[in-house]
Order: C-alpha cells, then sequence, then structure tokens
C-alpha cells in the first residue's frame, strides 16, 4: 500500500540528512587528522617502537572495510555496557578510517621533502623539533594539500557505511524514504544527487590546489 | 690548539671501508683543501667533521668540541661548525633573509631586528643586500648558494665546512661563488672545503689533502702537491682533472 509520493516534503526529509553526512565528516576529518598527524610523525620517527605502531595501526585499519570498523565499534563498544549512540559509533569508525588514510598521505608529504632539509636543519644547530615545525612540516604541507581535500570526498561517501548502524545520515534518509513510498529510483537518485552536491565542489578545490602547486 | 684535529678516523658502511684511518689538522685561520675522486672519502670525512656521519673509531676536535654521539652536544658543536652544501639546500619557502634569520632566532635567541641586523651584514658579505626578500626559487645558483653561505656564517662560525659548494653550479656561475670563499679565507675564516676547482685550492689552501680510497695518499703546501705530485694517482687525477 502506497501511502506517499515522492515529492516535495519527502525531498526536503532527505536534506535533513545532510548536516548528519557534513557534520561525520567533519568529525572524521578533526579527531582523524589528528591522529593520523601523530601516526604520520610515528611512522618518519627513528624510534623503533612508535615505527612499528603506526605501521601497524595503519595496515590494519586499512586493511579493513569501512563496514565492518562500524560493526566491531558499535558492538565492541556495546559488549562493554556502553549505550552506544549511532553517532558515536560511527564517529570513531570514521575517525578510524580517515586516520588511517590521512596518516599515510601525511607520511608521504612528509617524506617527500628532501633528507637534504633536515640535514640543513641540523647543520645549523636547529633541534629536531624546530627543524621539522619550521623547515620540514611548511614543505610537506604543501604537498599535502591536493590529496588531502581529495581524500575527504572518499570519506563523505564512505560516511554513507555508517546507515548499517542506524545513523540517520544522507543514505539512510533515503533508506526510510524508500520503505515509505517504494520509489527506489527517485529517492536513490535524489540522494546520489545530494552527494554530488557535496562533493563536487571538494573535488573542484582539490584540483585547482593541485593546479597552483604545479605552478608554484 | 688547533682548530680542526681529527685522529684516525674511521667509517664503514656495511663491509666497505670508506674512511680507513685519516687525520688531518687545521690551524686557526688556515684553510684545508680535500680533493680527490668522487667516492674517495673526501665529502664524508667533511661529513664527519660536524656529525653528520657518525665515525666508528678514531677522534675529531673541532672548533673546541669533541665530536661526539650526544645529539646536545653535537648542537653546540654546530653552533660554532657552519657548513654549505654541494645542492645550497635553501628552505625553499622562505626568503633569503628568512633563511638566514632562522638559525639566530631559533638557536641564538635573537630577537626579530637583531636577526635582521645579522642578515643585512651577511647578506652584504656576499653582495646579495638587494635579495633579502628574494625567495630561492627567484634566485640563480650562484645566488641560492651565495644565500646559503650567508646562512651559516650568521651563526658566526669559527669553522666553515664547504662541500663541492660549486659543483652543482653552471661553470659561468662558480665564480660568484669562489669569490665569496676567497674573501672569507683572506678575512683569516678557518676553512676545510672539498672541491674539484684546483686553481682555486692552489691558489687559497695552506694545506692540501689527496684522498684516495679511503686514505691519505699525498698531502702538504698545494704548490708541492698539485704543482708536483709523486704518486701515480694523484699525478692521474690532476691530469683528468684539468681535462
Amino acid at each position: 500500500m502506497i501511502i506517499h509520493g515522492f515529492g516535495w516534503h519527502e525531498f526536503v526529509f532527505l536534506l535533513w540528512g545532510i548536516p548528519w553526512t557534513i557534520g561525520l565528516t567533519l568529525i572524521a576529518c578533526i579527531v582523524g587528522g589528528a591522529i593520523g598527524f601523530a601516526m604520520a610523525v610515528a611512522r618518519i620517527s627513528r624510534n623503533r617502537v612508535l615505527l612499528i605502531i603506526s605501521v601497524i595501526y595503519i595496515q590494519v585499519i586499512q586493511g579493513t572495510p569501512v563496514l565492518l570498523l562500524l560493526f566491531l565499534v558499535y558492538y565492541f563498544l556495546a559488549l562493554y555496557g556502553i549505550n552506544v549512540q549511532p553517532l558515536l559509533a560511527a564517529s570513531v569508525a570514521m575517525s578510524l578510517f580517515g586516520s588511517a588514510y590521512f596518516a599515510d598521505i601525511w607520511r608521504g608529504a612528509l617524506q617527500s621533502v628532501s633528507r637534504h632539509q633536515w640535514e640543513a636543519g641540523e647543520s645549523l644547530a636547529l633541534p629536531p623539533a624546530t627543524t621539522f615545525f619550521s623547515i620540514i612540516l611548511p614543505q610537506a604541507i604543501r604537498i599535502a594539500i591536493p590529496p588531502t581535500v581529495g581524500f575527504i570526498v572518499q570519506i563523505v561517501k564512505n560516511s554513507s557505511a555508517a546507515s548499517i548502524i542506524g545513523f540517520v545520515e544522507l543514505t539512510r534518509a533515503g533508506q526510510l524514504m524508500n520503505n515509505l513510498t517504494f520509489q527506489p529510483f527517485q529517492v536513490f537518485l535524489s540522494v546520489a544527487a545530494i552527494y554530488f552536491v557535496i562533493c563536487y565542489p571538494i573535488s573542484w578545490a582539490s584540483r585547482i590546489l593541485e593546479k597552483r602547486m604545479q605552478h608554484a | 690548539m688547533p682548530e680542526v684535529l681529527a685522529k684516525d678516523v674511521k667509517k664503514s658502511y656495511g663491509a666497505l671501508e670508506v674512511l680507513k684511518g685519516i687525520s688531518a689538522t687545521v690551524e686557526t685561520g688556515e684553510v684545508l683543501a680535500l680533493i680527490g675522486r668522487s667516492g674517495s672519502g673526501k665529502s664524508t670525512f667533511l661529513r664527519c667533521l660536524n656529525g653528520l656521519v657518525q665515525i666508528d673509531s678514531g677522534s675529531i676536535e673541532i672548533a673546541g668540541h669533541a665530536v661526539q654521539a650526544d645529539a646536545r652536544k653535537l648542537r653546540e658543536l654546530r653552533r660554532d661548525v657552519g657548513m654549505v652544501f654541494q645542492s645550497f639546500n635553501l628552505f625553499p619557502h622562505l626568503s633569503a633573509a628568512e633563511n638566514v634569520m632562522l638559525a639566530p632566532r631559533k638557536v641564538l635567541r635573537m630577537s626579530k631586528p637583531q636577526a635582521w641586523e645579522v642578515a643585512d651584514r651577511v647578506l652584504h658579505l656576499v653582495g646579495l643586500d638587494d635579495k633579502a626578500n628574494a625567495m630561492p626559487d627567484q634566485l640563480s645558483g650562484g645566488q641560492q648558494q651565495r644565500v646559503a653561505i650567508a646562512r651559516s656564517l650568521a651563526m658566526s662560525p669559527k669553522v666553515m665546512l664547504f662541500d663541492e659548494v660549486t659543483s652543482a653550479l653552471d661553470p659561468e656561475l662558480t665564480g660568484e661563488v669562489l669569490a665569496v670563499l676567497e674573501k672569507l679565507a683572506s678575512e683569516g675564516t678557518t676553512m676545510v672545503l672539498v672541491t674539484h676547482e684546483m686553481a682555486f685550492a692552489r691558489r687559497i689552501a695552506n694545506h692540501v689533502i689527496f684522498m684516495h680510497q679511503g686514505v691519505i695518499r699525498e698531502q702538504g703546501k698545494p704548490d708541492a702537491v698539485l704543482g708536483a705530485p709523486k704518486s701515480p694517482e694523484l699525478q692521474q687525477f690532476l691530469a683528468s682533472a684539468l681535462k
């Protein structure tokens, strides 16, 4: 029995998923970015323990599907009696996901700064931290911006996996609306269009930044 | 007390013995030139002098510091020992003046105006007064290398190390860099330089060391070593260097 058609009101309901998708992406970027930065630094450090930890961390998380990360976080936290809000579980899982890729992107950027730059810093009697923050990092950031922005698009799209644990973001909103209307083409094409509207400007920015880097 | 005193320095990379017992002395205000084929160990030895390469055995004293593994001690040493590289290694995101000011600001804790004064002085010394605000990629190779020299001089080092500083330059640009080195030498800067510029070495060095396969094959006054080489290796080397 079809109660609703897919009309304006139904479309507006989908739009309510946008802030959750964007919010989840932001959390993954900020929290995942912080962890990813720490892991990137550990990954290039001379400390063997830190190095090994970061390598394992990056490999394990990159080797795990986002969907599985979500399940694991959701049920793992529940196991310890924590009443997991889908938002919390989704935030943790997406942050883990983001951190492993950020770590890898930034590790690459840090390592692509010539080791001669480290030597030049050392030879000027600069402490390693000063060399890192004043010399290496500014150069690495320039290199890292285009791929980082590009990866944020991946986070936006992968955040759709959070629908599986009942987190009502864009994709979940689409599922709910489809259950109500049984008009999957209209619903999911709308959802896809909304993703495109979110992602396209980011991709575009990434391309512009890349071009600008080449000219600089 | 000499400014540089290296005794029986040895260094291996795995099975490859790069330095097989190098000893050298440089008195204050003197210039030592290290020459030899690539792979002879001369650059490695130079890099040992400021601890960029850690030695396996022997001892090095430079500018009143013993070279040792401790990172903090090494930093103290490097305040007094400047180094200039073949590939300039300027910081590409900083202007010429900022390149020069970084270490005085961060290591010597100078105020910005103080550091500016220093930058002004050393950039003037290398003839680049007007390039203070230029970014490295706006400078020619010769100018970049002169900024790199100024950057080292800004720390008022007691000893300067130069690692083939003209090898990456077009021939027409080497002159301006060599002129700066010559000026420094004439002002009594203690210097150790690895170079392929034989005529230049002969002109400014007090002492020349010819290295061959990790040992000192010949050494002495420049006129004697470069003018009347005794060993067949040096004769061959000089013949090929003059081509």
